[in-house]
């Protein structure tokens, strides 16, 4: 057998052997696509509505109507002004709406439960839409590209993003800097495998196994959580490959510069992971938050992977749509693969 | 119960499933003894240990370690005795006054308590020079003798080393053990293991325990005297001859 | 018959501290060789040196007669080394360790398994153990069989016996002796001065500086200190009381009894009649004959 296939069937085996570990990196990925997905939705259903009527009339009933007929909405039924309050307190119901006139005009205000500024917002929204579609100028919003404004999408390109720092990068770093403190990476270093093989051996599984979890994702993404299907996976593919070559070098990199594995895991966790989950668009988007936070998230390569898939895993646009954040992955992996070998000979 | 004796094992036995780890093994230690508890690797010292140390619940069997039952008093042991493990037991990226007082706290000690035990033990080591100084700075033998120190802070009546000099140089081993001359000449009970074996000859006792057994247990003239030989390690090897686990 | 090691002016410096300072030694082909010295002596460094992991600031390492720093990469495939720590896979198992290593030299294990046979034949009936699961004598021996697996010249041993049973070791340096035997030279480090009896000649390191190399008898005959046997039924206040005593230059415990270095007009009598009026029983006195131990006590004090 080869010395690099041995060093990888012995890598295999570690990985193998680490049970908890595997588990972790194998399922957690897939319960969190589930959960952003479908548990932790940000779209707001089921909205229930109670309604104070002034007067009743043609226009009144008309309005109520929709909101009986709108499947986004319960109609809880017909209250006095002063049952609402009481309402909202209790939790019986999530926003009132009422109808008053002023004169001839059909006036309506809206109260909302807050104590979940999401749902109320959204909530809020949707009551304005229902309402001024009585109007006699209605609004005609086309929502493009995620038409039922599904939220599990947008998540699909965050939880990628993460995992594969998860991965690649902590994974890599934790087993390489494990060699150097049990000494076995001095065994290795001492025997006539050349350190390109090392570095090969212990980076090949990870890549590996990284590949396995696109995989993975992917069919799970184009399946149960309904991703458009085109050939722009193929481009979603090769980006993403880019990204775990990228995410490995960053591993390579910490572990030659740490030597014991708690600091790797440290500072693979406080400077890639954290970063990836707040500043990365991931979850709190990138546009609403302040100037040099938006300045500091422009060096975390996620953020670039994940506006990256977006375009093509959401918008499903060309890669001309995406030079710019390809070109800086790229940039980015160049400068950690160089550094890192630089280092690792260095430490001679 | 005995107030001559600090610790006291009764037919003690340790199963991990169906393989017996310690078998049946019964023994006491006089207070201010040095008690030296030999054995090959994996002949079951450590689970013997972890026991007596309140650490582990023996499958059968009884024992007392400085008057308190090992079944049922575990926390009024971890009390009343001081343990050292392999090396040193420091806080490496802590002062030498920053260990001595984050150990003496642990075990409930006043501050004024504190004031007085540093002082004492700066004294008698002759270290109060280092007293602000990083603990990885300082030497190996230093570091040996501050473990022992900090692990005896409480002034407990029982201290268990676990192989305290294991990969230590015959000098330092020999300081070292100055120290525990000391402890014991003022009354402490020490029980410790090593595979140094002429360590063992300054033992007052010394047993050396065989596949979970103890196969002898005498004064290390009165071992010499029954197997005949010249030194505790010709003891030693005549007694672990016939281990069956290798390993 | 050449030199299997050959170490000129090594000087290793970290920061303003030497490591090594100026060494000089050479290992014949085949020898058993022993490096002693106290904790931070610059063992370790010199082994790393030899096993190319580090390069010398000034002077040149041979091995097998190829250079540390110019032949590294041929060097590697010529030694054998066990670092200080035990350094396998403990959550591979025994046959895992041993293939993997002899993968690394290009080796098949059945190769050159008549060389690792006597070490290897009591871990071949638990092929499937963990490493990390095995006795401290048991891992020894698996990590010799791994220095092993590719037929070096040259085994480099940094304390490879520590914290293992007086038994384990003393099987562990039958082995070495088989192995020797075989024409496999052998540097080995140790901090049990029974071991350092066992080799053919010894380096005596402290402080960075090779001091002296010779047999160990040679070394012992060169203690010209008056050395004496002392005991008492009082071993502690026996020591401290020897300590106070004028004449005395060092006292230590040695086996059952303290050893004490002397000046030259030392009485034993005198001192005896002394002790006892102190209030020590059963006292006793007698010329000593040195020791490697003595010999070591001696380096460490003088550093």
């Amino acid at each position: 057998m080869s010395i690099f296939a041995s060093m990888i069937e012995k890598e295999t085996l570690h990985l193998l052997r680490d049970f908890r570990t595997m588990t972790v990196v194998l399922v957690m990925p897939l319960v969190l696509l589930l959960l952003f997905g479908f548990a932790i939705s940000t779209e707001v259903n089921n909205v229930n509505v109670v309604a104070v009527v002034e007067r009743h009339t043609d226009d009144t009933r008309q309005v109520l109507e929709k909101f009986r007929v709108n499947p986004y909405f319960t109609f809880k039924g017909i209250v006095s002004f002063n049952e609402v309050e009481p309402m909202l307190r209790a939790g019986s119901t999530d926003a009132a709406v009422v109808l008053s006139y002023d004169g001839d005009r059909l006036c309506h205000q809206t109260i909302v439960d807050a104590s979940n500024t999401n749902t109320a917002q959204t909530s809020a929204a949707y009551i304005e839409n229902l309402l001024n579609g009585s109007a006699e100028m209605p609004i005609i919003t086309h929502t493009l590209y995620n038409p039922r404004l599904k939220s599990a999408y947008n998540f699909v390109p965050g939880i990628m993003g993460m995992i594969f720092i998860l991965i690649c990068a902590m994974m890599t770093s934790v087993s390489i800097v494990s060699e150097k403190e049990t000494g076995t990476m001095d065994l290795l270093l001492v025997s006539p495998v050349r350190p390109r093989t090392i570095i090969l051996g212990k980076i090949v599984p990870y890549f590996l196994l990284s590949c396995v979890m696109l995989a993975l994702m992917l069919a799970l993404g184009y399946t149960v959580l309904g991703l458009p299907f085109s050939a722009s996976v193929l481009n979603v593919i090769w980006v993403t490959i880019l990204y775990i070559v990228l995410a490995l070098s960053l591993g390579l990199l910490i572990s030659t510069l740490v030597s014991n594995q708690v600091t790797a895991l440290l500072v693979s966790g406080v400077l890639l992971m954290i970063p990836v989950i707040m500043l990365s668009g991931m979850i709190f988007p990138v546009e609403n938050m302040p100037a040099l936070l938006q300045w500091l998230s422009c060096v975390i390569p996620a953020r670039w992977y994940i506006s990256a898939m977006r375009v093509l895993m959401i918008q499903q646009l060309p890669v001309s749509y995406i030079i710019t954040e390809i070109t800086i992955l790229a940039s980015m992996t160049m400068a950690a693969l160089i550094l890192a070998v630089m280092k690792f000979k260095t430490n001679r | 119960m005995d107030n001559d004796i600090a610790i006291s094992v009764n037919e003690l036995t340790k199963r991990f499933g169906d393989f017996t780890a310690v078998d049946n093994i019964s023994f006491e230690v006089r207070k201010g003894e040095i008690f030296g508890f030999l054995g090959a690797n994996g002949a079951g010292k450590t689970t013997a240990m972890r026991m007596l140390c309140g650490l582990s619940y023996p499958t059968s069997g009884s024992g007392t370690v400085a008057g308190y039952d090992i079944t049922r008093q575990p926390e009024e042991i971890k009390r009343h005795i001081g343990y050292m493990s392999q090396k040193f037991s420091l806080y490496e990226e802590l002062t030498v006054i920053e260990n001595l007082t984050l150990f003496s706290t642990i075990y409930g000690m006043t501050d004024k308590a504190i004031r007085e035990k540093t002082a004492e033990v700066f004294r008698t080591l002759g270290m109060e020079g280092m007293r602000d100084t990083l603990v990885k700075e300082i030497p190996v033998g230093w570091k040996q003798k501050l473990a022992f120190s900090a692990a005896t802070m409480h002034t407990p009546e029982v201290v268990f080393l676990d192989e305290p000099t294991g990969g230590v140089d015959p000098a330092t081993r020999r300081k070292f053990w100055e120290t525990i001359y000391r402890a014991s000449s003022e009354g402490m009970t020490v029980f410790v293991t090593t595979h140094y074996l002429d360590e063992a000859e300054y033992c007052d006792r010394v047993s050396i325990m065989v596949d979970g057994r103890i196969k002898a247990l005498d004064s290390p003239d009165g071992l010499k005297n029954e197997y005949g030989a010249a030194t505790m390690d010709e003891v030693f090897r005549i007694v672990a001859k016939g281990a069956q686990r290798g390993d | 018959m050449g030199n299997a090691i050959d170490i000129q002016g090594v000087t290793k410096k970290y920061g303003s501290l030497k490591a090594l300072d100026n060494a000089t030694f050479s290992v014949p082909e085949g020898m058993m060789f022993g490096l002693i010295g106290p904790d931070g002596a610059g063992k370790t460094t010199l082994y790393k040196i030899l096993t190319t992991l580090l390069s010398p600031d000034a002077g040149t390492a041979t091995v097998a007669g190829l250079d540390a720093v110019k032949d590294y990469k041929r060097i590697r495939a010529e030694i054998g080394y066990m670092p200080e720590r035990f350094s396998l896979y403990p959550d591979l198992t025994v046959n895992e360790n041993l293939n993997f290593f002899a993968s690394l030299f290009g080796v098949r294990v059945a190769d050159n398994y008549d060389l690792i046979a006597p070490v290897f034949s009591q871990l071949a009936k638990f092929p499937n153990r963990r490493a990390g699961a095995l006795s401290g004598g048991m891992k020894q021996k698996l990590a010799l069989s791994c220095a092993l697996i590719h037929r070096p010249k040259v085994l480099l041993l940094d304390e490879p016996t520590t914290g293992v049973d007086a038994v384990s070791r003393s099987e562990f340096w039958d082995m070495l002796a088989t192995l020797k035997e075989k024409g496999i030279t052998i540097l080995v480090s140790t901090s049990y001065m029974d071991e350092a009896r066992r080799c053919e000649r010894i380096a005596l390191i402290n402080r960075g500086r090779i001091l002296d190399v010779n047999t160990p008898s040679k070394l012992v005959e060169s203690l010209e200190e008056n050395l004496y046997n002392a005991s008492a039924k009082e071993m502690y206040p026996l020591l401290e009381a020897l300590r106070s005593l004028p004449g005395v230059k060092k006292c230590y415990t040695f086996g059952a009894t303290l050893h004490i270095v002397t000046e030259n007009d030392f009485n034993p009598a005198g001192a005896v009649s002394r002790l006892s009026d102190m209030g020590l029983t059963h006292v006793s006195i007698s010329p000593a004959k040195g020791d490697v131990e003595d010999l070591f006590i001696k380096l460490a004090d003088n550093g």
